[in-house]
This record gives structure tokens, C-alpha cells and sequence, in this order.
């Protein structure tokens, strides 16, 4: 099987450079899983970090890019488990280079696209086409998902063993539960053929059919059906059980109620394979920001209780959640411009999350920036790909970040095709200035100069 | 006032207003020529996405008695059929520059989103299950010509809240008007956390009998289907309104078309306590006063006071309704 499951442009004779020569210097690098948490000076050459030093040990020596980082944060570029990148058939919401680029925007360097997709990655020949689009035209590292079951119908399951050999990170129906307990039982069954994690989206649609936001306070008023919580909640339950009944590997996507995280945790308790993963939208907004009746706040599992939101940041900080993920969902100006319950469900994220989660929970003193920026590239672990790390040795795979640079979403547009970001208009700290993804630079913030030594 | 999109918008001095001015339009259905020419070379566009007789047409004949052109635009057999979204649809029409739209569409929100498309008046004449505020007006209207005053008044609205517009512009609606409200119906008809509304929240008429006033909602046949009540005859036999359970002192009210022999009893809609057709008169009333405000009342101070209308033969005192 194929074990090469990441596709860029860059790759094997790609289009984009690989072998950056860079020094970053006197910046203060932090990299959770390395163990550092102070200046360094970093030197890159050939997209290979070669020597980390004192601040101001290190010579750059010639033709090596010199990078003044002082006030600056350096961090291992942050890995997206859960995007959607709208490839191929609705490239008028985002394409593979424009969702990679909103991506290397947000200081990611490697994202892991979801399936749904218009036809749905549900065979080996598209899966195969769609990376090859990919070493075309992504700019950082992607990964392809495909589907649990034939078009997301929920009833038989993909050839998964052939599409894993064709290079799938692993499965998942996202956008749409496994409704079926007998289906997604044979899904975890095979994955002990084929491997790859099983992703899922939990919602049960007998719960939630017809509604278009969480069913509350906020939905009583405005008349607009409601999704209960306890629709994710009973899923999580089921399907844990299902996963530790056959030893299986499963990851819960976008957790949005307190009910959902309990059942996680205690699934991790009884050693279940389990993990989960929440949005910055879920970790800052609650139901009462759809009182305006914005579309872009309309997304699915729709936005919770304030005791859903503390949950969800008690869960990320005691790890019983273990990545941050976007979910970046774009849609078409057009297409979010209707009545909101007409409108689709979803909102990109990618170029904000990091600056939102920053700002909204880390400079008020919620999470430490140390947990944060683990949960920020924890998604690469969770589907079985390297965890980005600043080490002698590695390919480079950084983001450079000014923590006290202001700057107002959406100011100057979005990398992304579409706009439908849910923190548009929000006035964060924490700015990303430079990604690089393996060995690339994959983005520059426009106003930030670099020096040719 | 530019808009009237949500009952939550009215402060209880605006409600008055809209009330005194509705009265003051009273006496123009009893004329022979029942027009006063206070719109006159206005504009009204009537945009509905929803079938809706008597709102229509109560609409379309307050336009017509203050003089205004009508202009109606129904989204079945037009452009809406063939793909067009609501944005593009709203853009087309305003470009034949009405003064005020009169909207109906089964999307919460809709006629707030319309007032960003363009610069006429938009008035909400049902949006989803989110708020109708012309219904509510023309029920405080009606109470408020039957009793004076609504402080005080105990108001019972019983049935498929969960569905109901009308149920959530009236709830705010009694209470900015200084009423309790009690809503009752199935538990699957009412939603999660209704009570955030300032109603009480009962699911038995049991208590009943202390209400003045008993509000019943239409209850629609298809709601069986979806389950959310087991038959129509059961909910009938619990929540039917009928002279047994409507007491003597007690006004009963209904937003139409009843369906008789469902939420309400035959009797008690032919009834002595009924003022189901005072509110279909009150509504053309309150209809004028609404398109006149956003029209031609803007601002209190200097709009013409309503004895305007009344004092009007319909072909002198033009000046004087018709605000430049």
C-alpha cells in the first residue's frame, strides 16, 4: 500500500520549490512536541533544517534568505485534518490551489480534504485523477479522504481496500452520518483489511431533518427548526460503542455539545481507539450569533450553548479533544446571499483560525499557547501522517507569526474563492507572516519584506 | 418608521399610534367612494412567495383606499419557478422603483435581507415561522376597540405554536401592550425553550378558564403526517375550542381560515364572544395605517395627525395628507 498519501505541487517533479534557504532569526520558537519554548535562530537549507542556535549564532551564509524574527513567533506549520477543498465539481466555491492557498494563508502546511465532493470520491480512478490535479495545482501537502459508502448514499460500502492502495488517508461520509449501525460495523470490520482512520460526521437525521441551527432559546425565537444536540450526542455513543466492540479506529469530527464529549472521554476510558476534533467556530461562537440571521453562522453541526463552547475548551485542554480543525466549508457569494434557512451549511475558516483561537482564548488566558499550537498540528498524528516538527533533520514545515500584529478579517479579501468566513469583519491579534511547507515557502504575507543575505 | 419587519422593532407608543391611526381610517369603509387620496402616485408591490388570500387582498385593498398604485407579484407561474433567487427577484422589481414591497416568504428573516436589495419600504407580511406583524397589530387593534385597553388582559393562544408566525408576533405583541400570555398545545407543537418569549407555557386547557381572552391557531393536516400529533380527532378532543370550554366572558379570537370541527367548534365561531370578523375588518384598518406610516408618517412630529383621513371628503385637504 501506497504510503505516500500527501500530494502538492511540489512533490516529485512538481512546479513549486522545495529547497528553501532561509534563516530565521532571533525568533521565539515554540514547538510543543520538540520541547522548545525560547529564541532560536533556525537555519533552512535545501528545505532541510539544518542548524538550530543561539540567537545570533547562526551564519547564514550565501544565497540563504535572512529573516529578522524579532518579536516574532516561529511555530511547526499547523496540519488541517478536516477541509474542503470542492474538487471536483464545485470549483466555483474552491479549488484545490485556492484552498491550499487560503491554507499556507492561515500557516498551515499540510490540509486533509474531505470527500463529498460533486461526484463523490468514491472509487480509485477518481481518487487517482484528483491527486493527480493535486501535485498540479495544491501549494502545500494535501491529503484525500474518500467515502465509507457509495455517493455518501450510507448503504454499501466503497472498495476500501483499493482505495487506500490508490493513496486514501482514510474514510468518511463528512457532511452526512453512517445512519446505518450495520453499515458503518462492516466499515470499521474492513478497516482491519485496509486501514485508515475512519472519520465521522455524527448527526442523527431523524433528530435533525429540517433544521437549520441548534434547537434552543435563539430557535424559539425566530421560528427556525432546530438540530437538538443530543442528534450528535446519541451518534458519538452509538458509534464508540461500535468502534470498541471491533477494536476499530475511528476520529469524531466537529464535537459541538457537552453530551458528545463526555461520551468521548469515556470511551477513551474503557481504551476505545477513539479521538475528536473541534472547530474554532465552535470554540468561540455560540447560538446567539445567529440571531442576525448571518448565513455565513450557518454551519452543520450548527452552533452550540455557551455550555457547549466551555466543554469544548475544557475537552481541548485536558486532551480528551485532540486537534483543533477548521472544517473550512466554501460556498459561493451567491449561494450564502438567500434566507438563512435556505442557505448551505457551512463556513470557511482557514485563514482566521489560528488568529481567532489566538485571540479569543489564548491572550485571555484560557488555553496556553504551548497547548494550542499542539492541537493545531495534532491532526496529522490522527490521520496517521508525520506531525510537522522544528528539528534538525526534518523538512522544514513553519509558520512565522507576529502576535501583536492586528489586523481585521476579510480587510483585504480572502485567499480562499469564496468569503463565507464566520469571524469576517473580527478584529484579531496574530498575524501569519511566512509559511513553509516541506521545504517550500508556501506564503508571504504581502507586507512582510525579507533580506537576501 | 421605515420598515416594519419584526413586532420586536414596536415600542407601545408605536403600536398606539399605529392603532389610533387605524381607527382614524374607520370611517372610509363606510363611504360611498371608500378612498382617501393620502398615497396617491405611490407604489405598493405586493411580493408574495406563499399562496395567501386574505393578507393579499387585505393589503392590496388598504393600498387601494389610500390611493396607492398595487402592484402584485406572485411567485407561482413567474421568473421564481424558473431558478431566479430571491436577491435577483427583489432586484428586478425595485427597479421599477416601488415605494414600499409588501413581502411573504416561508424563509425566517427574509424581509430584513430584502431591506439591504433596495431602498423601498419593506413591510413583513409573514416571514416562515418567524414573525407575521401586521396579524398582531390587527389583533391588539380588535381588543383594543372591544375592551380600551390591554393592560392587565390574560390572552390564552392554544394549538401548532411550533408552526405558527402568527403565535411569535403576538406574544410580544400582548405583552408590549401590557397583557399575560399563556401558550398551550401539544408538547411536540410547541418548542424547546418557548418561554424565552415572556409566555407561560402550558400543554392542558385544564386552567383555561382564566383566561379573557382564548387565541386559537390554525392547525394544519399535514402536521399528522409528519407526526407530530397522533390524529386530528385526538387533538380535538384536547384542544378543540368549543362552547363547552369557551366560557361566557370569554372573547374568542383566530388569525383564518378556520378549519372547523379542528381547533374550533362551529358554534363558537358563529359565536356572540367571537371577533374572528372584527379582525378580518381590522385588518384592511391596520393595513392603511401601516403602509401609511412607512410611507407618509415617517416622523411623528411632523407627519399629518390621523384625524387627517377622517377629516377628508377624499377630494379636498390633499396637501395635508400627502406630505411632500
Amino acid at each position: 500500500m501506497s504510503l505516500e498519501p500527501l500530494v502538492w505541487a511540489g512533490g516529485a517533479g512538481g512546479s513549486l520549490p522545495t529547497d528553501a534557504d532561509l534563516l530565521i532569526h532571533h525568533a521565539h520558537v515554540l514547538d510543543p512536541q520538540a520541547g522548545i519554548d525560547a529564541p532560536w535562530d533556525v537555519l533552512v537549507r535545501g528545505g532541510e533544517i539544518v542548524e538550530i542556535g543561539a540567537p545570533g549564532s547562526v551564519e547564514a551564509g550565501p544565497g540563504v534568505e535572512v529573516v529578522d524574527g524579532h518579536g516574532l513567533h516561529l511555530f511547526p506549520g499547523f496540519v488541517d485534518p478536516h477541509v474542503h477543498l470542492r474538487t471536483p465539481g464545485q470549483e466555483h466555491k474552491e479549488d484545490l490551489e485556492s484552498g491550499t492557498r487560503a491554507a499556507a494563508a492561515g500557516g498551515y502546511c499540510a490540509v486533509v480534504a474531505m470527500p463529498n465532493t460533486s461526484p463523490v470520491v468514491d472509487s480509485a480512478s477518481l481518487l487517482g485523477s484528483l491527486r493527480a490535479t493535486a501535485s498540479r495545482m495544491a501549494r502545500i501537502p494535501v491529503g484525500f479522504t474518500a467515502a465509507i459508502t457509495r455517493g455518501l448514499e450510507g448503504d454499501e460500502l466503497t472498495e476500501m481496500a483499493e482505495l487506500r492502495a490508490a493513496g486514501a488517508v482514510g474514510f468518511t461520509d463528512d457532511g452526512k452520518p453512517v445512519t446505518s449501525a450495520g453499515v458503518l460495523r462492516k466499515a470499521i470490520q474492513y478497516q482491519r483489511l485496509c486501514g485508515g482512520v475512519i472519520a465521522l460526521h455524527e448527526e442523527d437525521p431523524t433528530l435533525s431533518a429540517g433544521g437549520s441551527m441548534r434547537e434552543g432559546a435563539v430557535s424559539a425565537r425566530l421560528g427556525i427548526a432546530g438540530i437538538p444536540w443530543l442528534s450528535e450526542s446519541t451518534m458519538v455513543a452509538r458509534d464508540a460503542a461500535i468502534a470498541g466492540h471491533e477494536g476499530g479506529r475511528v476520529h469524531f469530527q466537529h464535537l459541538s455539545c457537552v453530551a458528545s464529549i463526555d461520551a468521548l472521554r469515556e470511551a477513551k476510558a474503557r481504551g476505545f481507539r477513539v479521538s475528536g476534533e473541534a472547530s474554532p467556530h465552535h470554540l468561540l461562537l455560540t447560538h446567539d450569533a445567529v440571531r442576525g440571521l448571518d448565513t455565513s453562522m450557518k454551519m452543520n453541526p450548527p452552533l452550540g450553548f455557551e455550555e457547549d463552547r466551555q466543554a469544548l475548551i475544557d475537552g481541548l485542554r485536558d486532551g480528551t479533544i485532540e486537534c483543533i480543525a477548521t472544517d473550512h466549508a466554501p460556498h459561493a457569494p451567491d449561494e450564502k446571499a438567500v434566507p438563512f434557512e435556505q442557505a448551505p451549511m457551512g463556513a470557511t475558516g482557514l485563514e482566521a483560525a489560528f488568529a481567532a483561537v489566538y485571540s479569543e482564548l489564548v491572550r485571555p488566558g484560557i488555553l496556553s499557547l504551548a497547548t494550542v499550537i499542539e492541537r493545531l498540528t495534532a491532526g496529522a498524528a490522527l490521520m496517521e501522517l508525520e506531525t510537522p516538527t522544528i528539528v534538525v533533520g526534518e523538512r522544514a514545515n513553519l509558520a512565522l507569526v507576529d502576535l501583536e500584529r492586528e489586523w481585521t478579517v476579510g480587510e483585504n479579501g480572502y485567499e480562499s474563492r469564496s468569503d463565507n468566513c464566520c469571524f469576517h469583519g473580527r478584529r484579531f491579534h496574530g498575524r501569519v507572516l511566512m509559511t513553509v511547507a516541506d521545504g517550500g515557502v508556501a506564503y508571504r504575507e504581502r507586507s512582510f519584506a525579507v533580506h537576501a543575505a | 418608521m421605515k420598515h416594519l419587519l419584526s413586532i420586536e422593532d414596536l415600542d407601545r407608543e408605536t403600536i398606539e399610534r399605529l392603532c389610533d391611526r387605524a381607527a382614524s381610517f374607520a370611517e372610509v369603509a363606510d363611504r360611498p367612494i371608500k378612498k382617501v387620496p393620502a398615497l396617491r402616485g405611490r407604489t405598493v408591490l405586493n411580493l408574495f412567495y406563499e399562496s395567501s388570500t386574505r393578507t393579499r387582498s387585505s393589503f392590496e385593498l388598504a393600498a387601494k383606499r389610500l390611493s396607492a398604485d398595487v402592484v402584485n407579484f406572485a411567485a407561482s407561474g413567474s421568473s421564481v419557478e424558473k431558478g431566479e433567487s430571491l436577491r435577483d427577484t427583489v432586484q428586478t422589481l425595485a427597479a421599477h422603483r416601488p415605494d414600499a414591497i409588501v413581502v411573504r416568504t416561508p424563509w425566517a428573516g427574509a424581509s430584513q435581507l430584502i431591506t439591504n436589495w433596495t431602498d423601498a419600504a419593506i413591510v413583513n407580511a409573514g416571514d416562515g415561522q418567524h414573525e407575521h406583524p401586521t396579524q398582531a397589530l390587527l389583533d391588539v387593534y380588535t381588543l383594543r376597540a372591544r375592551l380600551g385597553s390591554l393592560d392587565g388582559l390574560d390572552v390564552w393562544i392554544v394549538g401548532d405554536v411550533r408552526h405558527s408566525r402568527v403565535a411569535r408576533s403576538l406574544v410580544l405583541a400582548l405583552q408590549t401592550m401590557g397583557a399575560s400570555v399563556t401558550v398551550c398545545g401539544p408538547p411536540t407543537l410547541i418548542p424547546q425553550d418557548f418561554s424565552v418569549l415572556g409566555c407561560e407555557v402550558r400543554y392542558s386547557l385544564d386552567e383555561m378558564h382564566q383566561a379573557d381572552v382564548v387565541y386559537a391557531l390554525r392547525m394544519q393536516r399535514e402536521r399528522m403526517k409528519q407526526a407530530w400529533v397522533p390524529s386530528l380527532r385526538e387533538y380535538a378532543s384536547v384542544y378543540q375550542i368549543d362552547s363547552r370550554r369557551l366560557g361566557p366572558r370569554q372573547l374568542l379570537m383566530h388569525p383564518g381560515p378556520v378549519n372547523r370541527g379542528v381547533e374550533l367548534a362551529g358554534d363558537v365561531v358563529d359565536g356572540p364572544r367571537s371577533l374572528i370578523l372584527d379582525q378580518v375588518r381590522a385588518g384592511v384598518l391596520v393595513r392603511m395605517a401601516v403602509l401609511y406610516e412607512v410611507l407618509a408618517g415617517a416622523a411623528p412630529a411632523s407627519a399629518p395627525r390621523p384625524t387627517g383621513p377622517a377629516a377628508t371628503d377624499g377630494s379636498d385637504n390633499r396637501t395635508e395628507l400627502h406630505p411632500a
